[in-house]
């Protein structure tokens, strides 16, 4: 491990201050750019004909009329873009098969859910376009289909593909199933640990699939020269990662594929993976124009992957004293109409926070006719931790133990196994979970119809490739390029390292998200790693072009190299010369670029280890409505280890986000489907997000272990803080009215209900 | 498509009439506009009636107020008269989304709508407001309670239009209040929304009572049997819980994905009891 990724601990000037981010006004004017805001002369508008059922196969699709309509230019099928083979691809958590993705973005033999794309059309207005879109005439055999996790896995389920056999299981079955995937980890004896227990607490929770919500529909615009170069604007969580699979999907060389970064209105896991961006390419090809396609919120909602909806068991074995002997836990994961859910994160996460000996996690990644599920927030591990957050509430009531102290007995320190094998290495849980409990808010009484919630999450957060370029300008400011989309206010906090690192003031630094053919590689703003990884990558750049200003200094001086050492912004003469050797700014240095060597640039791409996982901790008091099962969340805190917060309003951003959305998730979200597989909410009308005046303010506390692997002590902070919310909304509601909530979305009429004892 | 903008109801009246397609009034558009664009609507014609003075207008009449079909409903909160006259209705066009979308959303778009849970139309019905309707055939009266016959249907005939609403003449110690029932606690639509409109003698008993339902049935229910529980009595416990009874009685919901058919008939007593109680206490505040 190179050096400069070791923390060390000293005075900061910039880093942890507040300054007003690079991308705040144009973002506040309207001037900013997102996805839908390019055009190009010349430009078509696609669209995309959808299934209307939940489960068919597709005899035939004619597209004569379409093509015949004026207007029209281009008219595509998934036979515009070639078969991919089918295999699973990439480390097992997060594999990859084309052979799915291709028909996820276009369906080939079935549709597999209302909202499958079918066909697109490119014409010259959107009116053109939407009337070609029905003059597609599609031939369907509708099948039976199957919503439900459960349904979808008894033995007579309507089966989504025919010769699918569940993967993990030896021998392997002999019958096909909607079950793609089971997965199972485990350490020590658990059955052992179970006889030994003084209590066992159990039960079974279910949870609905719910919606990133971002606001943003997904688009791009595309355009294809007939030399076989493309260009694409597209918003999304990663344009490096767009354009390996868009050219996968299409059978076109990277090299020739260009992807500009758009800005982007909010992702959360849900646009790591392209739906409009092949298709747009390939009408583009065909039409030979720009193509612009900008989906609906219905389209979103109908198409573009929701989180996963479960159901989950989960048992756990205690001592009288209150430590956890052993812990079970079997979660059965929608992966919606492709294999590929959270479940494995979700059977990583489940148990991570705490110190059990004995412990198994068994998962099922199961199809139905469904849109694909796609990542969101800490993928899986809020899911699991609501029901395993859930058993320890319960658990700690039955000892009649305070559900903090019962959680901080039990808690993972470094040399804790996890049930995937490697041992915690990092500090930070105990120190969450006793900022929580000192928190004025955990002695506050409550009053009649009132409960107080508390919950505790694991995420594993990540590294990986980033790459970051710094140039010094003339006058003295500084370029700072990365290839990572800025989901979360990453420009700011990448801008404040390279500030810090070199000494100068943070608006003397204009950080920029660079296109696929103008910086080195980065992988996705995903996993809690833009500010950490490409943070590394900066800072490391930095360094680089330090070295160089200091040998810049010592040619100047005429002084040896080894003498000059950059500090406060400076390069400064440190050997035993006479002599004037007023220090150099970076400034004075820039100036004489062309008479030093000329250009002062750096660019860096690392592939960042040393990550340190997400720990959070929340609080949450609810009052509930004993006459209409309505809940107010009165107050809710959220503690979270961000490592060090480098820009704190930002960080508190991010835990106040993760809360909102977990709240969310708890009291109304959910997929509501009629009896023909139709999405019957595909709207922010009736898909209930939380608005501004059903949430309290949510209260912060950043919790700083630094991580020791960061040269700032950078721990990711995007998702941990979704993963307690859930379960501290559940407790809260549970304990408000007296009896154990197992169903989210804990709308009102299920609440109403049991508290009438289920009637 | 064609877009008109008369500045007469007689020149509105004559477009509709001659329209070959479909023809739609326009108002504030937060309702035909997004059916349009959900592509539920294609009118061959749209008559903007905003720039008609008699519907965008609130005037004093018999000591009541008159309300142009087209006032919007930020219009209506910031009128301070009839605010403090009817503050039940204020209630429920506060609850029609977002400023933005009161800004332009009218009381006579929401009631032309037709839509089962229009937050406007129970808390209208318990004000015993009546609907002014003006046709090819000349002008009509006709009671807001009987005015929609169901999820988008109205009593209206082809080529009419609602041009006014008038609001009666205040009794000494009235009031009037509604409430909806939603998950969230803005953006939404009533899943069961209750108006309730009281006036007390000297003595604070109850002498008239008007009392509706929205989002239990097909249209918002005028419940007299609701009505009935108040009358001649102090709006006391007793007579709340007879209030709650018969409102939860009154209805026949559907289940859809806003709530559950026994959610909305539990929850319909209760909003009806707490409404009342608002408007009890703000019948003991007015002169």
């Amino acid at each position: 491990m190179p050096d400069t990724m070791t923390f060390t601990k000293k005075e900061l000037r910039v880093v942890g201050t507040r300054p007003v981010r690079p991308d705040g006004v144009p973002k506040v004017t309207g001037l900013a750019r997102f996805g839908a805001d390019y055009s190009l002369p010349g430009m078509l508008w696609g669209r995309i004909l959808r299934s209307p059922h939940a489960h068919a196969r597709i005899r035939s699709i004619d597209t004569s009329k379409a093509q015949a309509l004026r207007g029209v230019k281009a008219v595509m099928t998934s036979a515009d873009l070639p078969e991919q083979k089918f295999e699973y691809v990439g480390p097992e958590r997060v594999a990859v098969n084309f052979w799915h993705m291709t028909r996820s973005v276009m369906a080939r033999e079935k549709v597999l859910f209302e909202g499958h794309p079918v066909a697109a059309v490119a014409a010259t207005s959107k009116t053109i376009a939407e009337e070609a879109l029905g003059l597609i005439e599609v031939d369907y055999e509708v099948l039976p289909h199957v919503i439900d996790v459960e349904d979808a896995m008894k033995p007579d389920a309507p089966l989504l593909f025919e010769d699918m056999i569940t993967r993990g299981i030896e021998p392997a079955p002999d019958r096909p199933s909607n079950i793609s995937k089971r997965i199972e980890l485990k350490i020590g004896d658990v059955e052992a640990g179970f006889a030994a227990a003084d209590e066992i607490v159990e039960s079974s929770f279910k949870t609905a699939p719910v919606h990133q919500g971002y606001i943003e529909p997904q688009a791009c615009l595309a355009r294809f020269d007939t030399d076989g170069q493309a260009e694409l604007w597209a918003s999304s969580q990663g344009h490096f990662v767009i354009r390996a699979l868009s050219a996968r999907l299409l059978g076109m060389d990277i090299g020739n594929l260009r992807v500009y970064p758009a800005e982007i209105g909010g992702g959360f896991g849900g646009k790591n993976v392209p739906y409009v961006e092949p298709v747009a390419l390939v009408l583009a090809r065909k039409s030979g124009h720009p193509v612009k396609i900008v989906l609906s919120r219905e389209e979103v909602f109908k198409g573009c992957g929701p989180a996963a909806g479960s159901i989950m068991t989960v048992k756990i074995g205690i001592k009288k004293d209150g430590r956890i002997v052993a812990a079970a836990g079997v979660f059965k994961f929608q992966a919606g109409a492709v294999p590929g859910s959270p479940v494995m994160n979700a059977c990583m996460c489940a148990f991570s926070p705490y110190d059990i000996p004995n412990v198994r996690s068994v998962g099922y990644d199961v199809v139905s006719n469904r849109p694909k599920t796609a990542a969101y927030r800490a993928p899986g591990s809020p899911i699991s931790a609501y029901a395993v957050e859930s058993v320890i509430d319960m658990a700690a009531a039955r000892i009649s133990m305070d559900p903090l102290q019962f959680r901080l007995k039990n808690v993972a320190k470094p040399g804790t196994p996890t049930v995937w094998g490697p041992k915690h290495a990092h500090e930070g849980f105990a120190e969450t979970i006793r900022a929580l409990m000192q928190h004025p808010a955990y002695t506050t009484p409550l009053n009649k119809n009132q409960g107080r919630g508390v919950a505790a999450g694991y995420w594993f957060n990540n590294g990986g490739e980033s790459s970051a370029a710094v140039h010094i300008n003339e006058d003295g400011t500084v370029l700072v390029a990365t290839g990572s989309s800025d989901l979360s206010g990453t420009r700011a906090s990448l801008a404040m390292m390279a500030a810090e690192t070199l000494g100068v003031e943070f608006d003397k630094v204009r950080p920029t998200v660079a296109d696929t053919a103008s910086i080195g590689y980065g992988h996705l703003s995903a996993g809690s790693r833009t500010t950490f990884a490409t943070g590394i990558a900066v800072v490391e750049a930095c360094k680089k072009v330090i070295g160089n200003l200091c040998a810049r200094a010592a040619m100047i001086w005429d002084v040896n190299a080894e003498d000059v050492v950059w500090d406060g912004g400076c390069a400064r003469y440190t050997g035993k010369k006479s002599g004037e050797f007023e220090p150099l700014s970076l400034k004075a240095i820039a100036v004489k670029k062309s008479v030093t060597g000329g250009p002062i640039v750096a660019e860096v791409s690392v592939n960042a280890g040393g990550v340190a996982p997400g720990f959070a901790a929340e609080l949450c008091d609810v009052e509930v409505d004993p006459e209409t099962g309505a809940v107010k969340v009165l107050r809710f805190v959220t503690a979270q280890d961000v490592g060090r917060a480098i820009h704190p309003s930002y960080v508190e951003g991010q835990l106040q986000g993760g809360a909102a959305q977990g709240i969310g998730w708890a009291l109304n979200e959910e997929y509501i489907y009629d009896e023909a597989g139709r999405l019957t909410n595909a709207g922010f009308l009736d898909y209930r997000v939380p608005v501004a005046s059903d949430l309290p303010r949510i209260e912060t506390v950043l919790v700083e272990v630094p991580n020791p692997n960061h040269p700032f002590g950078v721990k990711g902070v995007g998702e941990a803080n979704i993963v307690p919310s859930l379960a501290a909304v559940a407790n809260a509601v549970s304990r408000a009215i007296g009896q154990r909530m197992t169903e989210l979305p804990m709308s009102p009429p299920k609440i109403l209900k049991a508290m009438n004892g289920g009637r | 498509m064609r877009y008109e903008a008369p500045r007469t109801l007689e020149a509105a009246l004559a477009l509709l009439s001659s329209a070959n397609g479909q023809a739609r009034v326009l108002a504030g558009g937060t309702d035909l506009l997004i059916g349009m664009r959900a592509g539920h609507v294609a009118p061959e014609l749209l008559v903007d009636v905003k720039g008609i003075t008699e519907m965008t207008s609130i005037l004093a009449e018999n000591g009541g107020f008159r309300l142009g079909a087209a006032v919007t409903c930020m219009d209506l909160v910031e009128h301070e008269a009839f605010a403090k006259a009817w503050p039940g209705v204020i209630d429920a066009v506060k609850l029609i989304g977002s400023i933005q979308v009161k800004g332009r959303a009218t009381v006579g778009g929401n009631l032309c709508n037709a839509s089962p849970a229009a937050d406007s139309v129970p808390a209208m019905i318990a004000a015993d407001a009546s609907v002014s309707i003006a046709g090819p055939n000349g002008k009509r009266e006709e009671r807001i309670e009987n005015f929609t016959t169901g999820p988008g249907k109205t009593a209206l005939a082809k080529g009419e239009i609602v041009t006014s609403f008038l609001l009666p003449r205040r009794l000494p110690h009235s009031g009037d209040a509604y409430l909806r029932f939603t998950p969230r606690t803005e953006m939404d639509i009533a899943v069961v929304g209750a108006g309730v409109n009281l006036a007390l003698d000297d003595g604070g008993v109850c002498r008239q009572a008007r009392v509706s339902l929205g989002a239990v049935a097909e249209r918002a229910l005028l419940v007299p049997e609701a009505a009935a529980a108040l009358i001649g009595s102090k709006v006391d416990a007793a007579a709340l819980e007879r209030l709650a009874a018969a409102a939860s009685a009154a209805c026949r919901p559907i289940d859809d994905k806003r709530g559950t058919r026994e959610f909305r008939i539990k929850i319909a007593g209760v909003m009806a009891r707490r409404a009342a109680e608002i408007a009890l206490a703000r019948a003991r505040e007015t002169s």
